[in-house]
């Protein structure tokens, strides 16, 4: 195998795990009727999520990566697949901090604002997501060791300590939005098929990201 | 038991290496019965997921907890995900026995694991052939690069492999299409570090992609969505390459859905006789007779057929007198390196998605260079601009915050070591008959382990990595080991070892049992010692070798 695929693929699991090991599950049978009952669920919520949940999560999503230029996170369906991703991914543990983690949300606009994240005004939104942000990145950042520069070295101990929330929420966001059909085509490039490789392409300020393949 | 019929030739197995076996015996004149033990796939029509836009997977290209439950293997590594979860075995189908960790990626389909494969092709040359013999380490190969050489050419030219001339003595040139270049980033940095090493080379990887057309093949579209099936057939795969060949000559009957249980042995002539085969689906057994059998079913499953063999003149399993059967097997250990961050060139990008990166040849234990350890280990890499990922631990939120997670960041860059596994005879596979598989089948006990000498090799694999980056002005280097257990390269090789002596090999010089001159096997269990590059193309070559010869000594009346 091509070490190019298979890091890219890492990368992108690593991101979806939201930093826990996964344990248990259903049976691939499950699996497969789940998500046909899913689909036709959609609009009532998804797995524990309500609908409720899945329109808090769509405006949180909105919030980190907001209609500018381009469409946003709720115009990419983002709560949606927050919620699923959870659902069907993530770990129990994991679950658990996401799921809580959401009422937090609310707590913390209510404490600051007086009303639910619902009802508070973009800025208010805005300047609660920019202090749960600085939050959980100095949470994050406390729990990463500095990077070994040569071997050998002594590796992190395992763990499989939930993110925090979030971070899930912000990583799950820009995975969702990024990798909708509107991130993709809209807020980056995407071209199905290139035809021809430039190894040198140009690249001005501003410009946008290609895309790559799933 | 149905009827017997009767071909020239059976060929066990449709990957890489059943599909040349396939070609170049029906393209010499012999009926070919090719036999797949999983379903049909048929070229484009089944690559159902080639043009599916990446946003249609519900987890986006990612694995479940339900999916996790459901393959305990191929969860260890990326081969579990949503994209082509088809092209993988079903493990409560087909289980094995870990006496250590064995990770065992299998592709039971047509095609085989050469739809999913990596496409790296390299050649081995003389200083791995004879690394064996000059060091006392296992038995010598009984080829030389000159033996095979030709072949290589052969395989190269029909199934098409871009790279770069190099003229390096550790890695021979071969039969290329124009590579696929390095880009701007790469460029730079492989420049400073020819200029600062002067036996360390970073070249445009070598890659079964097309940049020209071949008959009934198109250019790469550079899509880098290889592993879902290509629309125009643009990389190497028995379906775009081999199978079109054979099936042209009139003389191929393809069988899918059909499970070889047993080499039949013909004790007066000393012979196979053909080969027993159960039908997947209906578990009806059938009879095939033929004049020479090629055994393609990869490396561990063509020794388990063998071990499944066994008759009272062969308890151990045809092949098995010289008690190597199912020894010596091998992986390439890999999952560690250096990466890092190189702001240089920011105008630059590339347009197109390359399906491969750079190659670092081996450069330790070579030239006078001496290590604490045995053999050498090469590196496969990229240097990409940073795409919205590196936002997700970056301080950050709303409007300005997402314009820039839409504009590319620096050039990441980084290399992972493939490295050398000696052959060691405790590393081994053998039937367990206490586990039966679907099919009725005793299962394959794995018990392999990689040494200290993998692992005194594996801090040079990070650090010579490390240290050529810092050279080439890359910033914020790390070492990474992202830990490695055999099979995980999906590269495993060995287990019927080609050697010179009927006493201590399996097979000899030209993939022939001893045991037994008309059964040949042309896949990775013949390799009697691993080099560190990627194998495939050689399994190629030595098939194809093996095919012409086994035509003329069927002409000759030897088999």
């Amino acid at each position: 195998m091509n070490d190019i695929t298979r890091r890219d693929v890492l990368q992108r699991v690593t991101a979806l795990l939201g930093g826990a090991a996964l344990v248990g599950g259903e049976s691939l049978a499950a699996f497969t009727f789940h998500e046909a009952a899913r689909a036709a669920a959609m609009s009532q919520g998804i797995g524990a999520f309500t609908a409720a949940d899945v329109a808090l999560l769509d405006e949180i999503a909105e919030t980190i990566l907001p209609q500018t230029s381009t469409p946003g996170a709720r115009a990419a369906k983002t709560g949606a697949f927050m919620a699923l991703m959870v659902t069907d991914v993530y770990a129990d543990r994991a679950q658990a901090v996401f799921r809580d983690g959401l009422k937090q949300v609310d707590d913390e606009c209510r404490r600051a604002n007086g009303v639910a994240f619902m009802s508070a005004t973009p800025a208010q939104r805005l300047a609660v997501v920019q202090a749960l942000d600085r939050e959980q990145k100095s949470v994050m950042d406390a729990r990463q060791e500095p990077p070994p520069t040569r071997a050998p070295f002594t590796p992190a101990p395992p763990t499989d300590e939930p993110a925090h929330y979030f971070r899930m929420m912000k990583e799950l966001a820009l995975l969702g939005f990024f990798t909708s059909e509107i991130g993709m085509t809209q807020a980056l490039r995407y071209i199905e098929a290139p035809g021809r490789y430039d190894p040198c392409a140009p690249h001005l300020p501003g410009d946008r990201a290609w895309a790559g393949h799933a | 038991m149905r009827q017997s019929e009767t071909f020239d030739a059976i060929v066990v197995g449709s990957g890489i290496s059943g599909g040349w076996a396939a070609k170049e015996l029906t393209e010499r004149g012999l009926r070919v019965l090719l036999l797949e033990r999983g379903r049909n796939v048929e070229h484009q029509k089944d690559y159902k997921n080639a043009r599916k836009g990446p946003w249609e997977y519900p987890y986006r290209a990612g694995r479940t907890r339900a999916m996790v439950e459901a393959y305990p293997v191929l969860r260890r590594d990326y081969p579990l995900n949503e994209k082509n979860l088809d092209w993988w075995v079903n493990e409560q189908e087909s289980p094995y026995t870990e006496i250590k960790r064995f990770d065992w990626y299998r592709g039971y389909h047509l095609g085989g694991r050469s739809l999913t494969w990596g496409r790296q092709s390299y050649r081995l040359s003389d200083l791995d052939f004879e690394a064996n013999d000059r060091e006392g380490v296992a038995v010598d190969w009984p080829v030389r690069y000159a033996d095979i050489a030709p072949w290589y050419d052969h395989v190269e030219q029909h199934a098409g492999v871009s790279g770069s001339i190099e003229r390096l003595p550790q890695l021979p040139d071969g039969q290329f299409q124009p590579a696929m270049p390095l880009n701007c980033a790469e460029e730079a940095i492989a420049t400073r570090i020819a200029a600062r090493f002067e036996r360390r080379r970073m070249i445009p990887g070598r890659v079964a992609n097309l940049t020209q057309p071949l008959p009934g093949r198109g250019r790469c579209q550079y899509r880098n969505a290889c592993a879902l099936g290509c629309p125009s057939g643009s990389y190497f795969s028995t379906q775009a390459s081999t199978l079109p060949f054979a099936a042209a000559t009139g003389r191929l009957t393809l069988r899918t859905n059909a499970i070889a249980t047993e080499v039949i042995y013909d004790r007066d002539r000393k012979r196979a006789g053909g080969v027993r085969v159960m039908d997947a689906i209906t578990h009806a057994t059938t009879e095939y007779r033929a004049r020479v059998v090629f055994l393609c079913a990869s490396t561990l499953n063509s020794t388990w057929l063998l071990m499944r063999s066994a008759t009272d003149v062969w308890p151990d399993g045809l092949g098995s007198s010289s008690g190597e059967l199912g020894h010596n097997l091998m992986d390439h250990h890999f999952r560690c390196g250096a990466s890092g961050i190189s702001d240089e060139p920011k105008d630059k990008t590339v347009y197109g998605r390359r399906p491969n990166g750079f190659y670092i040849p081996r450069f330790r234990n070579l030239f006078g260079d001496k290590r604490a350890y045995l053999r050498g280990f090469g590196y496969q890499g990229s240097a990409n601009r940073q795409g919205w990922q590196r936002m997700v631990a970056e301080l950050g939120v709303g409007g300005a915050f997402k314009d820039a997670a839409a504009t590319p960041g620096p050039w990441s860059v980084g290399g992972t070591g493939f490295g050398e596994m000696l052959p060691n005879h405790a590393n081994r596979a053998f039937l367990d008959r206490t586990k039966t598989d679907k099919w009725g089948m005793p299962v394959l006990a794995i018990d392999c382990a990689t040494g200290e000498n993998e692992r005194l090799m594996r801090i040079d694999m990070m650090n010579d990595m490390a240290e050529m980056l810092e050279a080439a002005g890359v910033r914020s280097v790390r070492v990474t080991d992202s830990g490695y257990s055999p099979g995980m390269g999906i590269h495993e090789m060995g287990t019927a070892r080609m050697g010179r002596d009927p006493k201590t090999s399996v097979l000899n010089g030209h993939n022939q049992v001893w045991d037994c001159p008309n059964v040949f096997v042309t896949d990775g269990s013949f390799m009697t010692s691993s080099a560190c590059h990627n194998p495939s193309l050689g399994y190629m070559a030595f098939t194809a070798r093996a095919s012409a010869f086994a035509v003329e000594e069927l002409k000759r009346g030897n088999l």
